[in-house]
């Protein structure tokens, strides 16, 4: 059963001389003492520039400070606000309201994440398996101990990673993954991706580690190039592709 | 996978709504590869029939014969058109082929690798299992 409040004669961040409204859907979920998830509606005021996060932080305030969300930086770039938003992964702080032409907003926990509560979700597997990766160069000697004071590279080395550097750890990918909706062991488009970000990097010396690391049964070849974790991708990073081209190396077509 | 996982599930994996024609043509691959296991199994099954003599192989092809038997068999001919034309696109895409060239990426960060190349491949793909489908109707029923 669905609660419904409105937003009352309260200040709101939004004005509330603002003629446009939606109902907001919060998913409730406390695993501690829950056995499923409800959901709570809201009737939150929005601008064109209202964003999900502001209409959540707005039902905070008024309504049910109890609501829980991870968030920080407020434009995306810390990572923290990712959820289901209407049914697909996005952050929070980069989804406006009237961009999403629907009088009713649904926010959920990411998927494919263990919930901490309402819409607070677990990351430790996934910075577990990003840790697992080695995202770190890998050399035998370092700038301390080299003549150089800096290891150079061309601006054509930097592209061929840079991309991929743009990684916010944000769990998108991974939510959006068809793989990972299934397979509790799969290494994940996000570790995937970084791996080739260092494998594709000039000054990195640990390709073949890190490609006997992906290439097992939950690795590398699960990935079936779907090409979700690249739509829901809030930096640009195309996953998909960084996790095609690192397969290249295992197949032989690149060295 | 345990509930605190908080996995979708098969019902998200194979959810072709939410993610364009790529998540659709993904779902279409994995029906039609079960598909055609399920066939290959049966064909097996039916060859082997032969062991029973002239009778029994007889009456086997007589099932294939009828109404049901012939759309069973254009479905087939469907998924197998299907199957093997994306999973040329997919097998050139897991090499490197047609995925793009890393760049910096520009907002609104149109993802390289979901390019006009694989949405062509795709649709080609469900174009010609239609067709050939067709074919196999015309064939089949117009004996």
């Amino acid at each position: 059963m669905a609660q419904v409040s409105s937003i009352a004669e309260e200040q709101a961040s939004t004005p509330l001389s603002s003629s446009k409204s939606i109902t907001l859907r919060i998913s409730r979920y406390n695993p501690k003492h829950d056995d499923s998830s409800v959901f709570m509606e809201f009737t939150v005021p929005y601008q064109k520039w209202t964003t999900v996060l502001e209409a959540i932080l707005d039902v905070k305030k008024h309504f049910d400070h109890s609501v829980a969300v991870r968030y920080s930086c407020r434009q995306a770039t810390c990572g923290s606000c990712g959820m289901m938003i209407n049914g697909k992964p996005k952050l929070a702080c980069f989804t406006k309201i009237s961009e999403l032409n629907s009088d009713v907003i649904t926010v959920e926990p990411m998927s494919n994440f263990p919930i901490i509560r309402d819409l607070a979700v677990k990351f430790e597997r996934m910075f577990e398996t990003h840790h697992k990766i080695k995202p770190y160069l890998i050399r035998d000697d370092t700038e301390l101990e080299s003549d150089a004071k800096e290891f150079l590279q061309s601006p054509k080395e930097v592209e061929q990673y840079i991309q991929f550097a743009n990684c916010i750890k944000c769990g998108l990918c991974n939510s959006a993954c068809p793989t990972m909706a299934t397979d509790s062991s799969f290494v994940g488009p996000q570790a995937l991706a970084q791996a080739y970000r260092y494998v594709a990097d000039s000054r990195d010396k640990g390709k073949d580690s890190r490609l006997k690391m992906i290439d097992e049964p939950h690795g590398i070849w699960r990935c079936h190039f779907a090409g979700s974790c690249s739509q829901v991708c809030p930096k640009g990073v195309d996953p998909a592709m960084g996790i095609q081209l690192l397969r290249g190396y295992l197949l032989g077509f690149r060295s | 996978m345990t509930k605190d996982e908080h996995k979708e599930g098969i019902g998200g994996m194979a959810n072709p709504r939410r993610y364009g024609i790529e998540r659709v043509a993904y779902l279409l691959m994995r029906l039609s590869g079960l598909g055609l296991l399920a066939y290959f199994v049966a064909h097996i099954y039916e060859t082997s029939n032969i062991l029973r003599g002239q009778v029994g192989w007889d009456e086997l092809l007589e099932m294939t014969s009828t109404t049901e038997g012939h759309i069973i068999l254009s479905i087939v001919i469907g998924m197998c058109v299907f199957h093997t034309v994306n999973g040329i696109r997919v097998m050139l895409g897991h090499g490197g082929v047609g995925v793009g060239k890393p760049a910096r990426p520009d907002y609104p960060y149109e993802p390289a690798s979901q390019n006009y190349r694989h949405k062509i491949g795709i649709y080609s793909a469900i174009v010609l299992a239609a067709f050939a489908m067709m074919y196999g109707l015309a064939v089949l029923f117009g004996e």
